[in-house]
C-alpha cells in the first residue's frame, strides 16, 4: 500500500539513456534546466519539447511514470497558475465580473505552468533512468572539485546514498509494522485528531527502534569492512566515459548554443 | 464454519516493471479445528497466502468465505475477521512496542473491546501459555532475549483468543530447545481450544510431527494438499521442487530397498521407531 511512491525512484530498462555515465547525466540535466528557463519565442519551445520527447522515447520507460511526480505538486500548479493568471497587470485580454486577465498574464501563467511541468519531468527522467547508487557517485565526482575548499564531499554523497538506500526498506518495515498491528486489531483510520495520533505510537515505537537497529548494524558492518572514509578509496565500478557520452556532451552544448542563438531571433 | 478459499491470485504491483503474480488459482477449504502446515520453498507465496486469511491483502481475483461470509462484500468487516483469524508474522519481535511486555501483550484484547478485568486476564493466561517467565512480564520488552521476545510477541495474538491461529515461521532463527518448546506450546494450545492452526515452516521435520494436514506450495500454485504421510510420498517431486521430506522417510526408503518389509509411511522418528521394532519383532 506504501509502495505507490515513486517521485525519485529507479525504473530499469535497457535504454541508451540508462546507460549514460551519471555525470553526464547530470551535466545535461542542468543544460536542460537552463534552456527551460532562458529560452523566448516558440522555435526554440518546439526545440525543447522535441529533444524532451526524443529522450523520453529513447529512455523506454511508460510516459504515465514520467508524469506520476506531476500528481504530487498539481495543486500548487494550478494555484501558482490562477495567480499568475489574475494579478499580472497589463493589456486586457478578457474581463468578467472584477476579475481580468491580461495579456501578459495569460503569457506568464502559460510560461510558467510549462516550466514547472517541463522541470519536473526533466528531472523525472534523469532520477527514473540513474539507480540513487549511480546518481550519488556521480555527484560526488561532480563535487570532487569542492574538496580544495574542505567540503567534505565523500562524506556527503556516502550519507546521501545511504539515506537513498533506505527510504524502500523503511517503507516496507513500515507495511510490515501496520500490517502486523491492524492483525492485532489495530485501527489507522478511524477517530479523532488525537485518537489517530494515539493509534500511531505502535507504528511508530517499532519503526525507530527498526530503523536505530539498523543503523547500528550497517554501522558495525561498515567497521568490520574497515571502512575509514573516502582517503585512498576505490570504486567498484569507477565511472569511465564512453564514445556515447562524449556525444551526448557534444548534443547538449550544441543544444544550449541553439537555444541560445534563438533567442535573438523574433521567433 | 471454515475458511473457504476460492481461486484467489495475487499480483504485487500490478502493471509496472515489478510485476509479480504471488499466487496464481489457490483454492483451500480449511475446517475448523485442523492442524495445517503449509511448506514451499523460499518465495512460492506462502506469506502472500497467509495475508489473505485475514483480509490483509487483498486478492486479484477469488473470494474467500469465512463461516460463510464473503469478505470482500462491502459492509463486512474485516477488523472483526482479523480478531477471528489471528496472525503471527515472520519475525513477530519486531512489533512490539509498548513500555512492558504485560502491556504490549495487552494490546490486542483491548482493541477487541473487552472489560480491562478481561483483558487483564487474557494476557496473563497468554504470557503463562508460551511459557515466558513471570519476572519478565514487567519489563520493557526490547530487554528481552530474542526468544523470549519472540515468545512475548506470540502472547499478543494468543491472548486475542482466534478461531483461526496462523503463525509465519514461528521458530525461524530459534534454537532447537526453543524452537520445540514454542511449538509444543501452540500443539498443547491446540488441544486445549480446538482452534484452528495454520503454521509456516521451512522443517519438513516440525510439520511432520505437529500437523494433521500439509498444503506445499509452489511458484504461487498448491502442489500437493494432503496427510503428512501422503505429501510425503512425493518425495521425489518436491526435491523437485527444491524441498525434501523429513530425513526418516529416506530411512524407511532405504531400508525398503535393502529388502525389508517396513511401510514407508512413517513420518516421525517415533513412528519410525514403532515401525522397525513391529519388523523386528515379526522376524
Ligand atoms: N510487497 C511485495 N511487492 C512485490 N512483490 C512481492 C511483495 N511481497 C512478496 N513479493 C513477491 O511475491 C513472491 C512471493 O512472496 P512471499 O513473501 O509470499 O514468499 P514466501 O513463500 O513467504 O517466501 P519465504 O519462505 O522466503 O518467506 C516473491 O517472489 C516475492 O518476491
Ligand atoms: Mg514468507
Amino acid at each position: 500500500m506504501l509502495r505507490e511512491i515513486t517521485l525519485g525512484q529507479y525504473y530499469p530498462a535497457d535504454s541508451p539513456i540508462h546507460k549514460l555515465d551519471p555525470r553526464t547525466k547530470l551535466f545535461t540535466t542542468m543544460i536542460y534546466i537552463i534552456s527551460i528557463f532562458c529560452f523566448k519565442g516558440p522555435v526554440a519551445f518546439a526545440v525543447i519539447t522535441a529533444a524532451l520527447a526524443m529522450v523520453i522515447y529513447l529512455s523506454k520507460v511508460p510516459f504515465s511514470y514520467m508524469v506520476r511526480g506531476l500528481k504530487t505538486i498539481v495543486f500548487i500548479l494550478i494555484f501558482a497558475g490562477i495567480l499568475n493568471l489574475f494579478m499580472t497587470p497589463g493589456r486586457e485580454l478578457v474581463s468578467f465580473w472584477k476579475l481580468t486577465i491580461s495579456y501578459e498574464g495569460a503569457k506568464n501563467a502559460s510560461l510558467m505552468l510549462f516550466r514547472m511541468i517541463y522541470l519536473i519531468i526533466g528531472t523525472s527522467v534523469m532520477t527514473l533512468t540513474t539507480t540513487p547508487n549511480q546518481l550519488t557517485d556521480g555527484l560526488e565526482a561532480a563535487l570532487k572539485p569542492m574538496k580544495k575548499i574542505k567540503v567534505p564531499v565523500h562524506e556527503i554523497a556516502m550519507m546521501m546514498s545511504i539515506a537513498l538506500r533506505f527510504i524502500p526498506i523503511l517503507i516496507e518495515e513500515t507495511d510490515k509494522i501496520m500490517k502486523a498491528q491492524m492483525a492485532r486489531g489495530a485501527d489507522f483510520e478511524s477517530g479523532g485528531l488525537i485518537k489517530k495520533t494515539k493509534a500511531m505510537i505502535p507504528l511508530l515505537v517499532p519503526l525507530f527502534v527498526s530503523a536505530f537497529r539498523r543503523a547500528n548494524d550497517l554501522a558495525l558492518a561498515m567497521e568490520a569492512r574497515c571502512y575509514s572514509g573516502g582517503e585512498g578509496r576505490t570504486k567498484m565500478l569507477p565511472l569511465k566515459y564512453e564514445n556515447r557520452d562524449r556525444i551526448t556532451y557534444v548534443i547538449s552544448i550544441v543544444y544550449l548554443v541553439a537555444i541560445c542563438v534563438l533567442r535573438r531571433f523574433p521567433f | 464454519m471454515s475458511l473457504i478459499l476460492d481461486n484467489i491470485s495475487h499480483i504485487y504491483s500490478r502493471g509496472d516493471a515489478y510485476e509479480k503474480k504471488a499466487l496464481d488459482g489457490v483454492s483451500l477449504k480449511i475446517e475448523d479445528g485442523e492442524f495445517i502446515g503449509i511448506i514451499g520453498h523460499t518465495g512460492s507465496g506462502k506469506s502472500t497466502l497467509i495475508q489473505h486469511l485475514n483480509g490483509l491483502l487483498k486478492a486479484t481475483e477469488g473470494s474467500i468465505y469465512f463461516n460463510g461470509q464473503d469478505i470482500y462484500d462491502k459492509d463486512y468487516d474485516l477488523r472483526d475477521l482479523r480478531m477471528q483469524v489471528g496472525m503471527v508474522f515472520q519475525y513477530p519481535e519486531h512489533q512490539l512496542f509498548d513500555e512492558t511486555v504485560f502491556k504490549d501483550v495487552c494490546f490486542g484484547p483491548r482493541n477487541q473491546g473487552l472489560p480491562e478485568k478481561d483483558v487483564t486476564l487474557r494476557a496473563y493466561e497468554a504470557l503463562k501459555n508460551v511459557g515466558l517467565d513471570e519476572k519478565y512480564y514487567d519489563v520493557s520488552p526490547f530487554e528481552l532475549s530474542g526468544g523470549q521476545k519472540r515468545r512475548a510477541a506470540i502472547a499478543g495474538v494468543v491472548a486475542m483468543k482466534p478461531q483461526v491461529l496462523v503463525l509465519d515461521e514461528p521458530t525461524a532463527g530459534l534454537d532447537p530447545q526453543g524452537r520445540d518448546e514454542i511449538l509444543d506450546m501452540i500443539a498443547e494450545n491446540h488441544q486445549r481450544y480446538g482452534n484452528t492452526v495454520i503454521l509456516v515452516s521451512h522443517s519438513m521435520e516440525d510439520v511432520a510431527k505437529y500437523v494433521d494436514r500439509i498444503i506445499v506450495m509452489d511458484d504461487g500454485q498448491v502442489r500437493f494438499d494432503g496427510e503428512p504421510k501422503v505429501v510425503f510420498r512425493h518425495y521425489k517431486e518436491l526435491e523437485e521442487i527444491g524441498l525434501a521430506a523429513p530425513q526418516v522417510t529416506y530411512l524407511m526408503h532405504d531400508l525398503k530397498n535393502a529388502g525389508y518389509p517396513v511401510s514407508c509411511d512413517a513420518t516421525t522418528v517415533d513412528e519410525a521407531k514403532n515401525e522397525i521394532m513391529k519388523m523386528l519383532g515379526r522376524r
